[in-house]
Parts: C-alpha cells; structure tokens; sequence
C-alpha cells in the first residue's frame, strides 16, 4: 500500500534522503531503525506533506497513488496518519473542538457525512477510556499542560478515531515512561489491522519489545542499507549503528 | 498651528462656551484650562506616539441640535438597560422601572443639577490626559449609576452607547457607576453606531468600586465607519479587598483609542483588564493603559490579544506604576498580536514603574505570524488550511475570552469573532 520509490530530498542545498525505497504493505509492521541525523523525521514529513522540503526525484505511492502533490490535509483524508514526535501545542483550541474538526473535514473530503455532537461525543469518548485519557485533558487546549506520556496518548486517541490507512510513528517512544509506554503500545497494538499499515520510526529497540514489527529497515545516510525480520534490531541493539555509520558513501 | 487646527479648536471653545455654567463649572473650567494648555493629543505627545488625535480631528463635527426620534434598539441579551444616544440619556429607551432593589440611575445632566458631592468627587478624576479633559470640559449627559452598599446583584446591568448614522456629529458624554462597599454587580457597556458613519465620539466612563467590592465589566465596541474617531476612557478607582475585572472587544472602524486609567487606593485590590481587537482594512485602533498601584498588597493583570489584518494598525501601550508604599504588589502583563498579513502593524508596548521593593512584576509582549508548526499540525489531521487559519485565530482570541467569568457572555463574544472571522478575504 505505500511504495516510495527511489526518493532523493533535500531542505536548501543539504540533501537529507538520497535515493530511498521502502515498501510497507496492508497490515505490515515496518520498523525504521537509524541513528541520529540519518533522515528518519525528514522521512516521515515528507510522506505526510509538511512544507520545506524540496522532493528532486522520485515517488511516494499511496495504494498505487502518488501522494507528492497532495496537500497535507488530502494525504490525511485519503488515511495517512503522523503520530509526532513532539506533538503541538495550540492554545485556545479545545481538545475537543479540534478532534471534531479533523474527523468532520476528512469525512467531508471522503464525500462521507459528518458526525454529529451526540454520535463524535460517544466514538471519542470510548477511544479515551481505552487509553486512559482523562476527560479533563480533552477539556484543555490541544496538548496545553499535557506532560509528554499524555501527548503522546493524545496522538494514539487521535490514531483511534481517524482509523487511518498508513499511521507513522514518528520516535513515539521519546520522553516516555515504561507506564506510559506500555499504555500507548497497547493503543497502537490495539490498532492493528489487515487493511492498515504502520511505519514505526525509533532510534531504540525498545519500543519494539512492546511493538513488534513485521519487518526492520536500518535507514542511514538518507537510504535504507538493510532489511530484515524482527531479529534485525536484536541484532542493532548489541552491535550498534557503528557498522552503517562506518560505510563511505 | 494650521488654518485647519484653529478652526478646530475655536469649534471646541464654542461647545465649552454652550455648558461652561452647570454645577460642574469648576471642573469643566479647570479641565478646559488643562486641555487648551495641550491641545489635541499628536504624535509628540508620548502616551499619544501611536496615534494622532490632532490630525484625525482637523474637522470637528458640529453637535447635533436635536435629539433623534426613538430609534428601534436590537436586545441582545437579557438585561436591565440603560441608554445612551448621540449625547444624551434616553429614559425613554432605557428600562429605569426594571432597575433591581438597590439600584439608582439617573442623567448626568440631572445629577450635576443637583450638585451632589458624591458625583462630583467621582468626575473630578485623573485629567491630565488632554482627550479626558475634553471629555471633563464638554460632557453633554451620560448615565449615573449608583449601587448600595452590600447590594448583590444577580442580573447585569447594560450600558449601551448607541450613535446614530448621518452626517458627522461630535458626541461627549461620561458615564458613572459607583458601587458601595460590599456591593457586587455586572456591568455590560456595548458603544456601536446605528449605522455607520464618520461621528467623532470622546465618551468615558468612571467606576468608583467601594471597599469589599466586586465588578465584572465587559465592553464591547463595534465595527464604525472609515471617517470615524473614537476616544472611548475608562477610568477606575478601587478601594481597599475591592475587585474589578473588565473585558473589552474591539472590531475597529476608523481610528479608535481606547484608554484606561485604574487607580488602586485600597490595600489589596484586585484588578484585570483583558481585551481582545479585531482589526482589518484601515481600521486604527490603540489600547493604553496606566494602571497605579497606590497601596499595599495589591494585585494587576493584563492580558490582551490583537489580531490584526489587511492594513490595519494595532496600537497596545500598557504601563503599571508601583508606589513606594505600595509593596507586595502583584503584577503580570501580557500583550501578543497575531499579524496576518504584510500591511499590518502593531506597536506593542509595555511598561513598568517601581517605586517599591518588595513586588513581584513581569510583562511580555509579542508580535508574530501564524505558526507554521502548528498550522502543519491541524493540516496533518486533515483541516484544510483555511479552516486550519481560523481555528488557530479563533484560539489566539479565545485566550482572551478565558478571562470573562460567565459563560453565557463568553460564547457570546466567542460568536462575534467567528463572525468576524468569516469576514476574513480569501487572498490566494
């Protein structure tokens, strides 16, 4: 379901990604593992559309569509989903407010209709108990006052309600406790599905014990060099990104 | 001096000359003395930096001789109203039977009839501002208002300013309320015009808030003409465990300045000020405030949001003063605008004066763009841009509105900004 073909990226005169591939099919796990710098959020920006980024070849399909040209809020009506790894904080929007107005304006853009108080209230209300979001953060502003466990778990209620086709986690494991991690695990594991695909972005193996992929791709200086099973970040976490790092261009 | 300004200030002798021989004569002849000793407010003047009232007021429209027929008022909400049209006090508009338990309300022009002292201590407030004395000089009639001590009262009370369309007017009027100790009130002052057009109003209004007392006041003051001049003052005195808290909404129109003089006597008062502007087009519109702590204990916010569009101008000049007896003051400042385009601008400026040593003060003032993060956010979630821009303008205001108690009258505001918001020209 996402294919990026031969990738080449770069922000002013520095090119982030040369030249990546990457496949992750319906229902697969994919895990990109690399060390600092080597693109990885690049990666996950330009898949989601943020400006800024200058795409000088190559392809990124959505379900056989290339996605480049779309506007962000296209790519995320047609189910493609960044779990940040800082998320935003909006003052003066209420939590709720924008839930609503991100799940009407996709449904307005699928040409589906849009839901109503009593209807949104219930789906968003059952997403939060899941997740042990309390009601009092979805009375706050967006993420104001949220400590970085309850961003985090904002962004897998947020994945819930969405149900988006392709999610990419983006370092979701940043700033997070053991608690707070087995809490948004569950959250993502609990998400899994034969027709949704998940693109899980971490420097550590750790988020993968609780998260286990299908598939690791070790991504370094701006392409993936390696692909494998799971036993590919065992692997990692005892040699280390020495070996990709050590590799001349 | 131009041909023009001469013209202008012998028009403004002749209205001093009309009501120079009331119970108010002292006052008016001393603030009078004040004014032609200044003069119209310009640019040289610091507090008027931003704006100048000189240049916009080289025609001084005449007053209007007779008083306009009963007009149709639109009631926006449940209250007990009190109006004002052009420069008078209008019984007829107002609901004076309807005044709760507690309550007196009575014409200025009344009022400095009787020469009561109580009135007349009220008005002879802080006029060193050349704008104010006008307003001390020329008053033509406003409302008094007058809360009993320990009077509690449940429904608000409304003030509305209302100016009639047609040919160009000047308009002075100064309003009061006063609120005995332990009294508690809600008070509700729209200025807006029948229809629009190029009046030149200097109206004010003072809140004398007793000891123990508490005040919940919110403005708002709606869109006018192009040719419009407004001076809209606030000035308030608080005296000792008193409280006031005041909003205001501005949608602009023409040049507006709005000002507030508060003046903390009692030891720790309470006092807020917050606002939120809307700003688009060539609208001008300027906030100064001096707030003056006087005496011990005392607490100040301020925090106002400006949303400036098109060619628009924000002005917000905010100074807290702390007197040397004035310790354990408590101050914050806040002030941001949001600039939506590259014709807007904003002088933000704020300001501190310590006398005292124990005080914690701070301030913070900013000026920016939409930001970029969190519009690629919203986006992200699939709000389309447009939509995305509002939601993040409407927030920026909101912050705002957190600072009025009731609700009903916070998601009343809240609708007029989004009204105002969806005015927005689609520049792509």
């Amino acid at each position: 379901m996402l294919e990026i073909k031969n990738l080449h990226v770069s922000i002013g005169e520095r090119k982030i990604l040369d030249g990546l591939n990457l496949t992750v099919h319906d229902g697969e796990v994919a895990a990109i593992m690399g060390p600092n710098g080597t693109g990885k959020s690049t990666l996950s920006y330009v898949v989601s559309g943020r400006e800024g980024y200058e795409v000088t070849q190559g392809e990124v399909l959505l379900n056989g569509e290339n996605i480049l040209e779309l506007a962000p809020h296209e790519r995320a009506a047609k189910g493609v989903f960044l779990a940040f790894q800082y998320p935003v904080e909006i003052p003066g929007v209420a939590t709720m407010t924008f839930l609503k107005a991100a799940l009407n304006a996709q449904r307005r853009a699928r040409g589906e209709e849009e839901l109503q108080t009593p209807d949104f209230m219930k789906r968003v209300n059952e997403a939060a108990a899941r997740l042990g979001v309390v009601k009092e953060m979805l009375r706050r502003p967006l993420n104001c006052g949220f400590s970085g466990g309850e961003k985090k778990r904002m962004e897998i209620l947020q994945m819930a309600l969405l149900e988006p086709r392709l999610c990419i986690l983006d370092e979701t494991d940043s700033g997070l406790d053991i608690d707070a991690l087995r809490v948004v695990s569950d959250g993502v594991n609990a998400l899994r599905a034969k027709d949704r695909g998940f693109l899980v972005i971490t420097h550590y193996q750790r988020l993968l014990d609780y998260i286990k992929p299908d598939t690791v791709h070790v991504m370094a200086r701006g392409r993936i060099l390696r692909s494998g099973g799971p036993e590919l970040a065992l692997e990692l976490e005892t040699s280390g990104y020495r070996d990709y790092i050590g590799e001349a261009a | 001096m131009n041909e023009q300004q001469i013209e202008a200030n012998l028009m403004l002798a002749s209205f001093f000359e009309q009501r120079k021989n009331d119970a108010a004569s002292d006052l008016r002849a001393r603030a009078w003395e004040t004014f032609s000793r200044r003069g119209l407010p310009n640019r040289r003047v610091e507090e008027w930096h931003y704006t100048d009232l000189r240049a916009a007021l080289r025609q001084i429209a005449p007053l209007r001789a007779a008083e306009p027929a009963a007009p149709t008022l639109a009631r926006e909400r449940s209250s007990c109203r009190l109006v004002v049209l052009d420069g008078a006090f209008r019984p007829d508009l107002s609901d004076l039977s309807a005044l709760p338990y507690g309550v007196r309300a009575q014409s200025l022009r009344e009022a400095l009839a009787q020469g009561e002292a109580e009135v007349l201590a009220a008005l002879a407030g802080d006029a060193k501002d050349a704008a104010l004395a006008l307003n001390a000089a020329l008053m033509q009639d406003g409302v008094v208002l007058r809360i009993a001590p320990g009077c509690v009262l449940e429904r608000p009370l409304e003030l509305e300013n209302v100016v009639s369309g047609g040919a160009a007017q000047s308009v002075y009027t100064r309003s009061l309320a006063i609120l005995g100790a332990g009294a508690a009130a809600t008070l509700l002052e729209t200025y807006r015009p029948l229809e629009a057009s190029g009046a030149q109003e200097n109206r004010a209004l003072v809140l004398s808030v007793g000891d123990g007392a508490k005040l919940e006041h919110v403005a708002t003051i709606s869109k006018q003409g192009e040719d419009a001049v407004r001076v809209v003052s606030l000035l308030a005195t608080l005296g000792e465990m008193s409280a006031l808290n005041s909003f205001c909404l501005v949608e602009g129109g023409g040049l507006l300045r709005r000002q507030i003089f508060a003046t903390l006597n009692g030891a720790n008062a309470d006092v807020a000020f917050s606002g939120a502007s809307l700003l688009r087009g060539r609208d001008h519109a300027d906030t100064t405030l001096f707030v003056r702590h006087e005496s011990l204990g005392g607490k100040s916010r301020e925090f106002f949001r400006h949303i400036v569009d098109e060619s628009a101008t924000g002005v917000f000049q905010g100074k807290v003063s702390v007197a040397q007896a004035a310790q354990k003051t408590n101050g914050v400042m806040q002030s941001k605008a949001l600039l939506l385009s590259d014709g807007a601008s904003m002088n933000n400026k704020p300001e501190l004066e310590i006398f005292a040593d124990d005080v914690v003060c701070g301030h913070g003032a900013t000026c920016g763009r939409l930001d970029a993060d969190q519009l690629f956010y919203l986006e992200a979630r699939g709000v389309p841009e447009r939509e995305a821009e509002a939601l993040l303008i409407e927030g920026f205001a909101n912050e705002a509105l957190e600072h009025v108690a009731d609700e009903a009258t916070r998601e009343a505001l809240a609708a007029r900004i989004s009204a105002w918001l969806s005015g927005r020209e689609v520049l792509q």
